[in-house]
């Protein structure tokens, strides 16, 4: 099983909490809106991302098990 | 291949027999077979969007869209002024098909296709309730997910996908949002068949299509063209001018193709897609030797920064700032080249719809193809073709 993270672009509001707490997968663009990382989250990152998702004041980033 | 390259063609003749009901039984399949492709940008496969929409839990809903909210193409307003039963007909039959229990056909406000079709339809005895809805008009209100927020919620903005519209709609039901071409042939595939649909297009992309040819041709209008038929003999039927310098493929979030060199490019889904250029709604808009490629993507890009739906921010933001750069460029500022080819990248792919993406298609297409003038530009020569606009970026009913 991996995972991978998909950010509600409607939803988003560009607080960037999200790159706070996985700068390895998540960037943000010069308007603050989170651009990530393709592919499956590596295993070692699999906290810091539930931490991000968790963190999104606006219930925007999602972490979704494929495969 | 069939050639096939006339004003009258199979769909807009308007003398259809009236549709074979019965031949709902089997419809699915007949489209699958026909190989029918989507007529309103995407191309997705017509025959697997209603087996998606058939699989659908409790009865489905049918979206005919009939905006053509593409300020470059015209070709639905024709069918559906010359033949609508014939669009009407494949809402109906789709309908059955799928099990819908109502179908919505969606015109733009102000638009007089909306009472003309309301007539129409008090003449008709169908099946299935159809009614008219007013949609505002808005370049992306017409997206299809934008048309099932409106139907559900008066918000005529698309929404985040999963779910799409064929899996979860009108009313949370399985719904088709499909195209009014479209549905023209697929009641054409009902009355015909799919070998007969076959026997135009190429094996990979077959039938004919809707092509809207407008700009620096002696003859503008709505053609019907065999898919596969190159390019350069579509815009000659038109009387394309022999010193055209590009044309802008599939609506105006489409892309540039440079002339003559892409004229032997077979209208036809993969070999445009191939080329950088889908054919999108078919619309093909001709620039003449002298205007600015360039100039006139700044125009459009400015349009559609101005009709985003300001939900998702790398659009709200990134579509203006893609404009102002490449008006930049044009008023021979080139230090600003890099980033704007940065922002194209950052931007892509970064919306709830591919409204963004539309917008960066067209606009790297025009740093390929306008290449020299780009560089003229970027060495701090302005443009001497600003302020001239060809490319129409407004409807013309009132």
């Amino acid at each position: 099983m991996t995972h991978e993270l998909h950010v509600n672009r409607i939803a988003c509001r560009a607080h960037g909490l999200c790159a706070e707490l996985l700068p390895e997968g998540i960037d943000l663009d010069e308007w603050g809106y989170p651009i990530v990382a393709a592919g499956p989250v590596p295993d070692e990152l699999l906290a810091d991302a539930r931490a991000a998702v968790a963190a999104c004041p606006a219930l925007a980033l999602r972490l979704a098990g494929t495969g | 291949m069939t050639t096939r390259l006339d004003t009258e063609g199979r769909l807009l003749a308007g003398n259809h027999d009236p549709a074979p009901l019965g031949a709902a039984e089997g419809l699915i399949d007949a489209v699958e077979r026909a190989g029918l492709r989507g007529r309103g940008g995407a191309g997705f496969p017509t025959g697997r969007k209603l087996r998606a929409v058939a699989a659908g839990r409790g009865p489905a809903t049918v979206v005919v869209n009939a905006c053509e909210g593409e300020p470059v193409s015209a070709k639905d307003h024709a069918l559906l002024t010359r033949a609508p039963h014939l669009v009407l007909d494949g809402a109906v039959l789709a309908a059955l098909a799928v099990r819908a229990h109502r179908i919505v056909v969606c015109v733009h406000e102000g638009d007089p296709l909306g009472p003309a079709l309301t007539a129409v339809l008090a003449t008709r005895h169908d099946p299935v309730p159809v009614r008219v809805r007013a949609v505002p008009r808005r370049y992306v209100a017409s997206e299809e997910s934008a048309l099932v927020n409106l139907i559900n919620t008066g918000d005529a903005r698309p929404t985040s996908r999963p779910p799409r519209p064929d899996q979860r709609g009108v009313g949370g039901r399985a719904t088709l949002v499909s195209n009014a071409e479209t549905l023209a042939q697929v009641a054409l595939i009902a009355r015909h068949g799919a070998d007969w649909f076959r026997t135009a297009g190429t094996a990979e992309s077959p039938g004919t299509t809707l092509v809207t040819i407008g700009g620096a041709v002696r003859d503008p209008g709505v053609r019907e063209v065999a898919l596969g038929t190159p390019l350069g003999q579509v815009l000659e039927h038109a009387g394309a001018a022999a010193d055209a310098q590009a044309v802008l493929v599939g609506g105006i979030a489409g892309a540039w193709l440079p002339l003559p060199a892409a004229a032997a490019v077979p209208l036809a889904h993969r070999e445009l897609h191939e080329a950088g250029a889908p054919l999108g709604v078919g619309a093909l808009y001709v620039l003449p030797a002298r205007a600015c490629g360039l100039a006139e993507t700044a125009r459009i890009a400015g349009f559609l920064a101005g009709e985003s739906a300001a939900q998702c921010g790398p659009c709200m933001f990134g579509l203006p700032a893609l404009a102002d750069d490449l008006t930049r460029v044009v008023g021979g500022d080139g230090t600003v080249v890099a980033r704007l080819r940065h922002r194209l990248g950052v931007v892509e792919g970064r919306g709830a719809c591919r409204h963004p993406d539309g917008a960066v298609r067209v606009t790297r297409s025009a740093l390929d193809v306008f290449a020299d003038d780009l560089a003229r530009h970027a060495a701090g020569r302005p443009c001497v073709h600003i302020g001239q606009a060809r490319v129409p970026l407004r409807r013309r009913y009132p």
